[in-house]
């Protein structure tokens, strides 16, 4: 029983070797037959290589080689070699049975044969956004909502259909939806990712499921996890899951309304109890910030055509480049601070939806805010008015303008922004804004259904 | 580790009290034929022979340890202010010796000594609460058998709860402690660990590690409810 009478000298050892040690132990323990390499490509999919478990202690000290062209934004000119080297903090046994028993994940960071980061890799650009926060101080915590659709298949070919009618917090007790939802949050928290609650959505069958706030970087990780978990729960029970942002016409869209903090140790950097909403200037430098650049970086919150779908007025979408407390309308919502739970600052963008890349999406949403904050942005007024019963007259009026309409729009404010250019750095940027365009070119010389419909009988 | 073998029975409170919190298993034995009998089967890890209240039984006992073919070590003598001058002559019956009565911090300090000099039970196999175990050489850990599948931090968390249950730690404390005084991130990493933990202990056994409001946090509880 005794454990930390002589601890000091367990603790001299370096922690990434401690870690490593950990995991290796446990990989033998557990009989883990094969560990999963993970990383994420630049449109935010999940890639995954395995792994036997001899090979893993290598991995830790080397990396594991592989060509790197065949991934969507990794390709270079030259060099398409990149190592993937596992993160030992994140490696995690995982929860459902994997055909040839024990299986585990562990996420990578992508570095180039040198050993410098990969500047295509999405966890990197985070790492880096990461990094300059905390040389100013700050660490950065994130805590999405996550909203999802549930259908009886993936077909598109016919009319989808929800598993149920159900609306909002309905309570539906022999419901199938209900009964997968509760699977996912189990998995989810058997794997670490603590859900803070979860909810029936607005429309037929689409969910939602909250995540407890952590660090961006782990957060990152969760979303990603947390998309694969919802999608394998349901395929076990034959249904398909889709994080697509807006599914069904005429019905809510799935958002990804993410609460985030800055914090300096232990001291929440948005919270100044002399100010008459309790916000700091820190937290007003950091949402100027982000209304000032809302316009650059929805190409990465929101970053399909689909996307735009969602941000249109009504549905609760928020579009409109403003902020307030309780507002639905607009971009950046401040929850009231609870009496006494100062730590509870935040702020809530309601902009991006769950099909983005998280990682490249907090990257985004922390360079705008830190760049309000370093330069002194000024926050404008807060908004009271329901923004979607004004006119356009009297937006104008009151100055207030909204996101992007198309991905082309976006990617146009986009391609202008020097701060994107910065965040991302070139080699994401260019390649993003390249591939986007291609699809909104598909997407424009694509004939849809809704002009066959209307036009064809009658022009 | 073994237990160690504690002089006299029944065992005076405070000394029961001071090892168990210290995190030692013992077993009270009365006599050298009853340690013989209570010996684990791969010997004392060491013993604790308080000699102030019954001094003739105690030097006896001690002789008879340390006359076995494996003589018994460590041991720490337990003696009043008042028999000092009886050690004279009696050096090789013990190791160290503590005033009695004692102060738990230097008992606690005097038995760390000890084994590190003779390199003994330094580092315990196990770490027990109810259904918890935690083994220390494979860094696995079981609830009620069912293995529990924890990130490195967790791991290392869980270990120093478990391993002084009932005490209130500070945020600040399981920082500097779990983490190491190097981490960045501040005292809101062990609100999410704790969180994570408690996810991962399952609804069940989640209510173990209870938030103490505006101090920090206390796993399960002491046996001597302190």
């Amino acid at each position: 029983m005794r454990v930390w009478g002589n601890g000091p000298t367990i603790y001299r050892m370096d922690s990434t070797e401690r870690q490593r040690e950990y995991v290796l132990r446990t990989v033998e323990e557990r009989g883990v037959r094969m560990v999963r390499l993970w990383f994420t490509d630049v449109l935010g999919q999940l890639k995954s290589f395995a792994i036997s478990p001899v090979e893993l202690e290598g991995a830790f000290e080397e990396g594991m080689r592989f060509d790197g062209s065949s991934i969507d934004g990794f390709s270079r000119v030259q060099e398409s070699d990149v190592l993937a080297k596992p993160d030992p903090n994140s490696f995690e046994i995982l929860p459902w049975a994997d055909g040839v028993g024990t299986s585990s994940r562990v996420f990578c960071d992508i570095v180039n044969l040198d050993g410098t980061p990969f500047e295509g890799d999405p966890r990197q650009v985070l790492r880096r956004n990461l990094d300059e926060a905390r040389e100013r101080g700050f660490s950065f915590y994130a805590a999405p909502e996550m909203e999802f659709f549930y259908f009886a298949d993936g077909d598109a070919s016919h009319p989808l259909r929800p598993l149920d009618q159900a609306s909002y917090f309905d309570l539906t007790t022999s419901d199938v939806a209900t009964d997968l939802r509760q699977r996912t949050i189990h998995t989810l928290e058997a794997m670490g990712i603590p859900v803070e609650y979860s909810h029936h959505e607005d429309a037929p069958s689409q969910h939602e499921i909250d995540l407890r706030y952590t660090d961006a970087l782990t957060m990152a990780d969760s979303v990603m996890t947390f998309r694969l978990v919802v999608k394998a729960v349901a395929h076990d029970a034959g249904v398909h899951a889709t994080f697509m942002p807006k599914p069904l016409s005429g019905l809510q869209g799935s958002g990804m309304h993410t609460h985030f903090s800055l914090f300096e140790g232990d001291t929440n950097s948005f919270y100044d109890p002399g100010d008459e909403h309790g916000l700091s200037k820190v937290a007003k430098g950091f949402i100027a910030g982000l209304l000032t650049h809302a316009r650059e970086l929805t190409a990465v919150t929101n970053q399909w055509v689909n996307s735009y779908k969602r941000l249109v007025v009504g549905y609760e979408a928020p579009i409109y480049k403003a902020w307030a407390r309780n507002n639905r309308s607009v971009i950046v919502n401040v929850p009231p601070i609870k009496r006494g739970e100062s730590e509870s600052a935040r702020l809530e963008f309601r902009a991006p939806d769950p099909a983005c890349n998280p990682y490249l999406a907090f990257s985004v949403i922390l360079a705008a805010g830190l760049k309000g904050i370093r330069d002194g942005y000024e926050l404008p007024p807060e908004v009271s008015a329901n923004l979607y019963q004004l006119t356009a007259e009297e937006h104008m009026a009151e100055g207030i303008g909204t996101l992007p309409q198309s991905l082309s729009e976006a990617l146009d404010e986009m391609e202008r922004s020097e701060l994107m250019a910065e965040a991302l750095g070139e080699h994401v940027f260019e390649w993003f804004i390249r591939n986007k365009r291609n699809e909104w070119m598909d997407y424009k010389t694509t004939v849809t259904q809704f002009e066959l419909d209307r036009y064809l009988a009658r022009l | 580790m073994e237990p160690l073998l504690i002089y006299p029975d029944p065992v005076p409170p405070e000394l029961a009290q001071a090892l168990d919190l210290a995190g030692y298993p013992w077993k009270a034995i009365g006599d050298e034929r009853s340690s013989r009998h209570a010996e684990p089967e791969d010997g004392w890890a060491g013993g604790v022979v308080v000699a102030a209240n019954e001094p003739e039984g105690a030097f006896a006992l001690c002789r008879a340890l340390r006359k076995r073919d494996v003589p018994l070590e460590p041991l720490l003598l337990l003696v009043s202010g008042a028999q000092l001058c009886d050690l004279e002559l009696r050096e090789d019956l013990f190791d160290d010796f503590c005033l009695y009565p004692f102060q738990p911090l230097e008992l606690e300090a005097r038995l760390k000594h000890l084994f590190w000099r003779t390199g003994r039970g330094t580092r315990p196999e196990l770490v027990e609460y109810g259904p918890l175990v935690l083994n220390l050489e494979t860094y696995q850990a079981a609830i009620e058998g069912n293995p529990l599948d924890l990130t490195y931090m967790e791991y290392e968390l869980l270990k120093f709860l478990a391993s002084h249950p009932g005490r209130v730690f500070t945020r600040e404390t399981l920082l500097s402690r779990v983490w190491g005084y190097e981490y960045y991130g501040g005292a809101r990493t062990v609100d999410v660990h704790i969180r994570r933990l408690r996810a991962k202990l399952g609804e069940e056994h989640a209510n173990h590690i209870q938030t103490v409001r505006s101090v920090g946090y206390r796993f399960g509880q002491s046996r001597w409810g302190v």
